[in-house]
């Protein structure tokens, strides 16, 4: 049942329900789609063009010519007109089809431009429970990669298909008005070729599989290997390796031998059978005109259509697995986003005028897992209560897994709490709009995340509101100010991928900053563990002091000064609120505090004196 | 960030450069073995081409019989003439028994081209499939040998990458780019040879557009190829987008940026349907222009041929042959333009598979390898060792041992390091993240070459020992758990030759991890990983060191093997282990006290240098690191139990 699993399978070849979907988003270009269609009824009789004229210069023009029933100029004029026609069908013919395939192709684009964003969108709403089950990469894989094997379906497949089957009647009808017999002749093979691309088809797709899963196995080893080849040299298996490979590489190699083999007979089988359909309509139309006075250029018309008609048929496989393909993605995507985004704003929210910053844990009880039937040992927090003064600094303390993180998650509403209730100047948070609530907060997450941009932008994060002057006033505010002015292009200075380019102590002053431009009545604050240099260190210290300053905050702390000054400290441990109190008062009471301040916090009592290694990285909590 | 997101893609990319086919002579060793299915394949093809021209010959005489001429085509002269001198023995104008052998000549040969044509496929493409597989294999036997170093200098990505896009190109070179320049020089020799026969004047006029026609299909073909590698960019970048939002998303939530975000992901979507709508521009224009352009070789055909009928100059047999070798060459036309490209984005990848083929492995025996005994005895000797990693590392590199974390490149890691450890002896490394343990332990395994004469082994210095026999008296049990997607015997028997009947078990019992495998429902037989069950951090601990102790090995090396078992587990194992340090040199890298308590010697590293050494009563008593570490241990107890 693996994710494994789920991308491997593949759909049906077609599916009502699915393609019914898939048709709605054509619906707002359905005009440019029927526009496309109509061009189908043009393009196709164009194909029949040349065959014809072909016919038409014989048997009306050279034989005529050649038995000196007609006079020579006037056969000569009659071709010239003929290829006159010819070339304008050419022309046409290239304006046509160049247009329908760039209809098709720009509405494909626009329909999956729609259900990319939708996608997206989507992912906005869902739920944190949903992203903490569902790896990220699978999400991309949804709003990209599938997204494109159903933009082939569109572009490609859809109106090739339609093109095909159009030409195929088409071809059909023609040959039996011209003379049903000899079109007989020409189709007697058609139900022995379909026959063989329909078992070319099978054998194909199942070699098809081998190929595909025996690749990505052997592509799953090379990762597996390359990334653990210390342990292949540390065990001497470097030549059981390299033979274990060859095994998987055989496989493949054996998988490829069987489509090839398929592809070696399809091909040759398919020509000798449009060859029998070709001597079959010379001979048989022969006798027609030695017996019946059939004319020659039919005859020879009625060749060049047989050549034409066979290629489409040929293709059919192709298209079958566009269709496969995309059948396939659009079941994933769709179940995207069939999941239920629920809406957590209630319909008359709560109006938040002026935040004064009273926090209030209720008894809250709350679990990850089996959210709707928590078992005993899933709580996470247990009746938990504690209430936050406005203006007040509580420092958050404990072991990895106590709790804490969890804390700060639930105040900004990414989870539901079970039991028990958290409210914001009184009032319950489940009343308000989430998003209104969470912007009279500001955070700093434990991992500083930077996006890719500008220092600007990582500060502003696409707030309207804020502007450059804000967004320099708050790191200078955070004490970055002059590091700023030294980098060439300032605020502007480019921002790569997670910040990679900064320093950890630099990226989490710009987070720090990025809080403090949006002007929050509210700081969430989880501490990061990272050690940074002794310089780095002060600047953060004194970025947090005018931080605190005359707004609520809630700290999940990792440093001594933090706790030191916290005007209250809440000791998490094993899912419960066990102890309250300021620093002094925790100390002496001897409790979990006071054990928990001797093994992580007390090393730090000097360390800005002589500064060393953090001693207690090994130990130290790291939600 | 729109902006940011654009210029992702702005870093030059390196034009095509003049094509290396140097590059692609490296091919020819490995025709060599197939000289002789390539020389019948071409032969194959040959006859092919051969068969292929006859058809539109022979409907040539059909028409040519309809219309009663006396003689069929009368234009074939010499040789073609001669050629066609069996048909004339049963030829006779407006015979519908001759219209009868003649269409079923028509398929007879198509049968027999059939045939050839089935032999070419199957032996060309196949020859290019045994290529790639022994290419592929040629591969891994090379990385197999190159050092760690290589690996961090080489990002996985990029040697995924090359073991397989790269791999794929060069694999058409040798398929579809030898089949298809043979099948296109036969084809339109033949069609060209018998063209002229009939008309010499309208064959060159009907040329005309193969030069455009392939010009065309180059022209097209390369820009369409750099089209879309700016859609690949674009997309890559598209994913960049949603990747990071979705990794950020706790920090969109929380400033209620979901509408920006938004905003922002629609400018990517919007830039690469845009780069998409370009491709497609070209891509709609390439076949009907293709289609354009040929059919202007059947409007010459249709006029001038025509006139020649008419003026009796050809017969109209003649002309529908003619007419059908046409058809033949539109194939070749396209296919010559394609080849060319084939050939030279061969000739690019293959620079990028030689890259690795020629990388010379830095890590290996001596010119003259010391005359060692047989076993290694397990003396270890540090003599003022001091070791900086050769390169910074890139970005992406994979660890150069699993676990080890990030290495700067250039500075030091260990410094004047002196330690002799007797054969025999447990001897423990304990010191905060990034002091230098892990880079100690891998310098014994010579995953990383220590400078000369620093390290000796047994008296002699590591470099003069065979690679091999030095690894196979190491038993190593690293700080990341890696275990391959195999079933947990074969993990466990992963670095003996054979592991006999209840040895897997012995090793996995004394690793305290049996009872663990055993309750699995497959037990020894589950496989590890993706597919099959997942196991803990603990539970790929044990079995690493189950892993390392099948081999009963001289010198154990156990990089922080512990650390996602907890306390009470670690002291049963060690318990069980005791035999088995008493057997062997032991180096023991911890966090924990309780690990390295009865070690013979416990070393402290900081920074990369020795600051303390003894055994644990004399550290405790010492008051340093290690006595810190100690009370930290028996608080974190006391804290455990509250």
């Amino acid at each position: 049942m693996s994710a494994h699993h789920e991308e491997e399978a593949l759909g049906r070849i077609y599916d009502s329900r699915l393609t019914g979907r898939l048709l709605g988003y054509l619906r707002p270009y359905r005009w440019r789609v029927y526009f496309a269609l109509a061009l189908t009824l043009l393009v196709t009789p164009l194909q029949a063009v040349a065959p014809y004229l072909f016919h038409v210069a014989i048997d009306s023009y050279i034989d005529p010519a050649f038995r000196h029933k007609i006079a020579l100029a006037a056969a000569y004029r009659g071709i010239a007109w003929l290829s006159v026609v010819f070339i304008a069908s050419l022309v046409l013919g290239f304006t046509l089809q160049y247009l329908q395939v760039w209809i098709m192709q720009t509405v494909g684009q626009a329909a999956m431009y729609d259900l990319r964003k939708q996608i997206f969108a989507h992912l906005q709403r869902l739920p944190m429970a949903f992203y903490d089950r569902t790896p990220v990469g699978r999400l991309v894989t949804r709003a990209t990669t599938d997204v494109d094997a159903l933009n082939d379906l569109f572009a490609a497949g859809v109106v090739a298909m339609i093109n095909d089957f159009f030409l195929l009647i088409f071809f059909v009808a023609v040959m039996l008005k011209l003379d049903w017999r000899l079109a007989l002749a020409a189709l007697a093979v058609l139900p022995l070729m379909s026959a063989v691309t329909w078992v070319f088809r099978n054998s194909v797709r199942e070699a098809n599989r081998r190929i595909r899963t025996t690749i990505a196995r052997i592509n799953a080893f090379l990762q597996e290997h390359i990334t653990g080849m210390a342990v292949v040299q540390l065990f001497n298996r470097e030549r059981k390796t390299s033979d274990q490979f060859a095994g998987l590489n055989r496989g493949y190699n054996v998988a490829f031998k069987q489509a090839i083999f398929a592809f070696a007979v399809f091909y040759p089988t398919i020509e000798l059978l449009s060859s029998a359909a070709y001597a079959l309509v010379f001979w048989y139309g022969g006798l027609q005109v030695l017996l019946r006075g059939v004319e020659l250029g039919l005859v020879v018309a009625f060749f060049q259509y047989a050549q034409r008609f066979f290629t489409p048929i040929q293709d059919l496989s192709d298209k079958f697995n566009i269709l496969q393909a995309a059948m396939a993605a659009s079941e994933r995507i769709f179940k995207l986003l069939d999941e239920p985004a629920p809406v957590l704003a209630p319909a008359a929210p709560r109006r938040l005028q002026r935040v004064r910053g009273h926090i209030e844990f209720r008894n809250v009880w709350f679990a990850y897992r089996n959210a709707a039937n928590p078992s005993e040992e899933d709580w996470v927090l247990r009746d938990v209560s504690f209430q936050i003064e406005p203006g007040r600094m509580v420092a958050v303390v404990g072991h990895t897994g106590a709790g804490k993180t969890t804390v700060i998650q639930l105040l900004l509403r990414f989870y539901e709490i079970q039991r028990g209730r958290i409210l914001l100047d009184g009032g319950d948070v489940r009343e308000m709009d989430p998003v209104e609530l969470r912007r009279h907060f500001g955070v700093v997450l434990q991992d500083p995340f930077l996006f890719t941009g500008t220092i600007e932008s990582n500060v502003r994060l696409g707030s309207e509101t804020i502007g450059p002057a804000q967004v320099e006033s708050a790191l200078r505010e955070v004490g970055v100010g002059p590091w700023i002015e030294t980098l060439p292009q300032g605020i502007e200075t480019r921002v790569t991928e997670r910040g990679a380019t900064f320093s950890v102590g630099q990226r989490q002053l710009i987070s720090f900053a990025r809080a403090l431009a949006h002007r929050p009545e509210i700081l969430i604050l989880d501490e990061a563990t990272s050690s940074v240099d002794t310089n780095t260190e002060l600047l953060i210290r004194e970025a947090l002091e005018r931080m605190f300053s005359g707004r609520t905050s809630i700290v999940i702390a990792h440093r001594l000064s933090t706790i030191q000054r916290a005007d209250r400290i809440l000791v998490m441990h094993k899912s419960r609120l066990r102890e309250q109190g300021t620093h002094q008062e925790l100390l002496a009471q001897g409790g979990i505090y006071s054990r928990l301040y001797q093994l992580q916090y007390r090393d730090q009592e000097t360390p800005l004196v002589a500064p060393s290694p953090d001693l207690s990285a090994p130990l130290a909590a790291s939600d | 960030m729109s902006a940011a997101a654009q210029s992702v893609s702005s870093p030059a990319r390196p034009r095509r450069k003049p094509a290396a086919w140097r590059e692609l002579g490296r091919l020819l060793p490995y025709l060599a073995p197939y000289k002789r299915p390539t020389v019948q394949g071409l032969l194959t093809l040959l006859v092919m081409g051969l068969a292929g021209a006859v058809p539109p010959l022979v409907m040539g005489v059909m028409i040519d019989l309809l219309r009663g001429e006396p003689l069929p085509l009368p234009n074939l002269r010499g040789f073609w003439r001669g050629a066609l001198s069996p048909v004339l023995h049963f030829y006779s104008p407006r015979s519908a028994h001759a219209l009868g052998i003649l269409a079923l000549l028509l398929v007879a040969v198509v049968a027999i081209k059939g045939v050839f044509s089935y032999a070419s496929r199957w032996i060309l493409i196949g020859i290019s499939r045994d290529i790639e597989y022994d290419l592929r294999n040629d591969l891994l036997a090379r990385l197999v040998q190159l050092e760690p170093a290589f690996f961090v200098r080489n990002p996985t990505g990029e040697l995924m990458s090359r073991c397989t896009n790269d791999l794929s190109q060069v694999r058409m070179v040798l398929g579809p780019g030898i089949m298809y320049s043979g099948n296109t020089i036969v084809n339109m020799a033949m069609a060209i040879a018998l063209m002229a026969q009939i008309s010499p004047r309208l064959t060159i006029e009907v040329l005309i557009p193969v030069p455009i026609v392939a010009l065309t299909v180059r022209y097209f073909g390369n820009i369409i190829h750099d089209l879309q590698t700016r859609v690949q960019e674009m997309l890559a970048t598209l994913s960049a987008r949603a990747q990071e939002n979705l990794t950020g998303v706790r920090v969109v939530r929380a400033y209620a940026e979901e509408a920006s975000e938004m905003q922002s992901f629609d400018e990517a979507n919007r830039d690469y349907v845009g780069q998409n709508v370009k491709m497609i521009r070209a891509w709609s224009m390439f076949f009907p222009a293709l289609q354009f352009i040929i059919g202007f070789s059947f409007v010459l055909v249709l006029w001038e041929g025509s006139r020649m009928v008419v003026q009796g100059h050809i017969s109209l047999g003649a002309l529908i042959a003619f007419y059908a070798y046409v058809g033949q060459l539109v194939f070749p036309m396209i296919a010559l333009g394609w080849v060319t490209n084939i050939f030279q984005r061969g000739a690019a990848s293959m620079a990028r598979l030689n890259y690795i083929l020629d990388a010379v492995p830095a890590i290996g025996d001596a010119e003259s390898p010391a005359a060692v005994g047989d076993r290694v005895r397990g003396e270890i000797e540090f003599r003022n060792l001091t070791f900086a990693y050769p390169t910074p590392r890139g970005p992406n590199g994979p660890s150069p041992l699993p676990g080890a974390g990030k290495l700067p490149g250039g500075a030091p890691v260990l410094r004047d390091i002196s330690l002799r450890i007797p054969a025999g002896s447990t001897v423990a490394i304990v010191g905060p993240t990034g002091s230098g343990k892990t880079t100690l332990a891998a310098l014994i395994a010579r995953l990383w070459e220590a400078p000369p004469d620093t390290l000796f082994i047994d008296g002699v210095s590591i470099r003069d020992w065979p690679l091999e026999k030095l690894r196979r008296a190491i038993g190593f049990v690293p700080q990341d758990a890696f275990l391959f997607s195999e079933t947990i015997r074969e993990n466990i028997a992963y670095g003996v030759e054979q592991a006999p009947s209840g040895a897997v078990d012995d090793a996995a019992r004394i690793a305290s991890v049996s009872s663990d495998i055993s309750e699995f429902p497959a037990g020894y037989d589950t496989i590890v990983g993706e597919r099959g069950i997942t196991l803990s951090g603990g539970q790929k601990q044990r079995t690493t060191l189950a892993r390392a102790l099948i081999r009963d090995p001289r010198i154990l090396i156990l990089d922080d093997a512990f650390s996602s078992v907890d306390t009470d587990t670690e002291e049963k194992i060690l318990q069980g282990l005791e035999d088995v340090f008493r057997r062997r040199t032991t180096i023991l890298i911890s966090h924990r006290c309780s690990t390295v308590r009865d070690a013979d010697l416990i070393v402290v590293l900081r920074d990369g240098r020795i600051q303390e050494r003894g055994s644990h009563a004399e550290l405790i008593g010492r008051g340093g690191y290690y006595a810190e570490l100690y009370q930290k241990q028996l608080l974190e107890e006391e804290l455990a139990r509250e």
